[in-house]
């Protein structure tokens, strides 16, 4: 395979909130994302996933570390080739699609503003031709051009803002909890359409979420954050079939399983971080395979592939059992 | 053990008027509760599940009107009826909100007072329905912090919403609620706006609370996996109507209505590899149009001619299960359950078979 599509070394995100204190959202995470896979990122929120997302798409201005995109550096200093890279290559998908739509503007407009802002070249005719397209593309009927965001179903509005990013003909998407405000019943149409988009057009895409279950059906690789680190990585079965870091164990324990009898006697486990003493900047990546790392100190890998969880899960005699259900 | 009714709905309608048109929010809803259990309500926006269980408090909006039906409650110590659709807000205010149903909202830090420490939004309830000294109110608060897994309680109850966590919040939300010793419990969506891990924890800390207390509990969600959890009996709901309840078992493992299919399937599998996700076609529909037939037939590709003409009625699947489905009219063709549904409902009845 040739290079990855995008490169993240050691990025930093520290936001500073006042002489004595510094919020370090993002504190040294490297991953690298192939071309036409996706990589999801779960964690709780405050771990700072959506700000590495916001962070490659250059929302902010990262503190430190590279970010490397097809081949060039884009988290120092933009120049406007490296903008105008970024800008028409990287996308972005928002979780709230009635926050981030705007109410003013028909779908036309909405959705062909990138158009205008980075081909001006093209006249109005050829952009509502690429509308209508795009649309359609995303399963919505080329006559809702004209309508405004209130008079669509948040399925819809969701799907108005996959056409926004598509419309650049983007080598990456950023869908950042792309579906946690929709419906039950909405959430799997625009998942199935994101998968199928992504495999039509060879997108590269990365799914941030919460919600383990959706992010190991879309994800070829995964990455579990807490706190600012990526505490676990690895294709998306090695992260479930034989999870090592505690965190990761406590939230794949936490998913509910529509099983009731099974469901009832099951109990989560609570991650202990607290009380274990686990420092995350002291760890290390170690290999569980070539693929598979984990964030631990020599010791504290040791324990945890031996399934020694005392100390750092609660209820960890069940550890075992839940190893084995999730295979 | 024979255990107690202490909420019954019969037949409920609820409608709002809107500029445009009247809403059927609700078209005849059917729903018992008894003490000491679990009822889920299931379905997505718009379905009506909120709507009801808001009836049930007396704080439908201005514009809502219950049309028809009855909402009996009976207190399971003195044995009183007090039936909810006649009685005034006011009389709902003093003698059922907060002392003997009590709800938690899906939003913690809404549903809490930012300029009111978290003691004083505790002992309020206390305060106003029992007239309890502060002294006892304040250290009943405190142990009802203790209760929902709050430590350093005396501390706590000076602080402000703003200086504690979202699942902390939901905890103090769940103190307030149980301030007054409620029979019933109603939770809408008491998790959505939390993280997974502390989902589980706050289910976890309900489910314990109310064994200790022998409390209903009424849960709104629209999270299957949440359903399975915790719940008893289930009913889901579809545009106003309650298409399929019965136990926990028989709907989770023997689905009979369609859009249940559909929720059932929607849910990725962790244990089974699938190429596409099974979705239900279509949106949910906006009852302020006309529709004819059954709301679902639309969205529904097991639809029979009938579905678009005549409403179904809700049919029995044996023990307490009901359907509203022209599937299970007997002169109905028999219709297979999709292929994937019926596999992971056999991997399902497999695992618990392993697990027992």
């Amino acid at each position: 395979m040739s290079s990855p599509l995008l490169e993240v070394k050691n990025l930093k995100q520290h936001f500073r909130i006042n002489r004595r204190f510094t919020t370090k959202a993002v504190d040294g995470i490297s991953f690298t994302v192939e071309r036409g896979q996706t990589f999801g990122l779960v964690g709780e929120s405050g771990s700072g996933k959506s700000t590495t997302g916001r962070s490659i798409i250059r929302l902010y201005t990262p503190t430190s570390g590279e970010i490397f995109f097809d081949g060039h550096l884009i988290s120092g200093h933009l120049n406007a080739a490296t903008r105008r890279l970024v800008r028409s290559n990287i996308q972005m998908v928002f979780q709230d699609p009635m926050a981030s739509l705007n109410p003013r503007k028909t779908v036309l407009e909405t959705v062909s503003e990138g158009l205008m802002n980075l081909h001006p070249e093209l006249t109005a005719v050829e952009r509502k031709v690429k509308v209508c397209r795009v649309l359609e593309q995303v399963g919505l009927s080329a006559d809702f051009v004209n309508r405004y965001p209130h008079q669509f179903s948040g399925g819809q509005r969701q799907r108005i803002g996959l056409a926004r990013a598509l419309i650049m003909e983007p080598q990456l998407i950023i869908a950042d909890e792309p579906i946690s405000a929709l419906d039950v019943s909405i959430q799997a149409q625009v998942v199935n359409l994101l998968k199928r988009i992504q495999k039509d057009l060879g997108i590269t895409m990365i799914f941030i979420a919460h919600d383990l279950s959706m992010v190991r059906y879309i994800s070829d690789r995964i990455g579990v954050m807490h706190l600012g680190h990526i505490v676990e990585i690895g294709d998306r079965n090695e992260i479930f079939a034989h999870p090592i870091h505690p965190y990761t164990i406590s939230l794949l324990s936490a998913i509910p399983q529509p099983n009731p009898i099974l469901e009832k006697k099951r109990r989560s486990l609570g991650y202990l971080y607290r009380q274990s003493g686990i420092d995350y900047t002291l760890g290390e990546y170690h290999k569980v395979s070539s693929t598979h790392e984990v964030l631990a100190t020599s010791l504290e890998f040791e324990k945890w592939s031996a399934g020694d969880y005392t100390d750092t899960l609660s209820e960890s005699h069940n550890v075992d059992s839940l190893k084995t259900e999730s295979v | 053990m024979e255990s107690k009714r202490v909420l019954s709905i019969r037949d409920l309608e609820i409608s709002f008027k809107t500029t445009d048109a009247l809403v059927r929010a609700i078209r005849g809803v059917r729903l018992d509760l008894f003490q000491g259990e679990t009822l889920a309500i299931v379905g997505e926006s718009g379905s009506g599940k909120s709507v009801s269980v808001k009836a049930i408090m007396g704080i439908l909006s201005s514009n809502g009107s219950i049309d028809a039906g009855k909402i009996l409650y009976t207190d399971p110590e003195t044995g009183e009826e007090f039936s909810i659709v006649d009685m005034s807000q006011r009389e709902i205010r003093s003698k059922i909100s907060g002392q003997r149903i009590a709800m938690i909202f899906q939003d913690p830090m809404t549903s809490l007072d930012p300029t009111m420490t978290i003691g004083k939004q505790i002992m309020e309830g206390m305060r106003y329905h029992y007239q309890v000294p502060v002294q006892e109110a304040r250290r009943k608060a405190q142990e009802l912090l203790e209760l929902v897994g709050i430590d350093n309680s005396a501390k706590r109850m000076k602080q402000y919403p703003n200086q504690l966590s979202g699942g902390m919040r939901q905890r103090v939300v769940i103190a307030i609620a149980l301030a007054c010793d409620p029979q019933i419990l109603i939770c809408d969506e008491p998790t959505t706006a939390l993280d997974v891990t502390v989902q589980s924890k706050i289910l976890e800390l309900i489910q314990s609370i109310q064994k200790e207390k022998n409390l209903s509990v009424i849960y709104i969600t629209h999270d299957l996996g949440v359903v399975a959890k915790v719940a008893d009996y289930v009913a889901v709901m579809y545009a106003g109507r309650i298409i399929e309840k019965g136990s926990v078992e028989e709907v989770f493992y023997d689905p009979r209505h369609p859009y249940t299919w559909g929720l059932l399937s929607s849910i990725p599998d962790l244990n089974l590899e699938e190429e596409e996700l099974y979705s239900i076609p279509g949106n949910p529909i906006n009852l302020a149009l006309p529709f004819q037939g059954d709301p679902f037939a639309p969205r529904n590709r097991y639809a029979l001619n009938i579905d678009f003409e005549q409403e179904p009625p809700l049919f029995s699947a044996g023990g307490k299960h009901r359907v509203a489905s022209w599937l299970m009219d007997p002169r109905s063709p028999k219709v297979e359950r999709p292929a994937s549904l019926e596999r992971r409902l056999k991997e399902m009845r497999e695992e618990i078979g392993r697990n027992e």
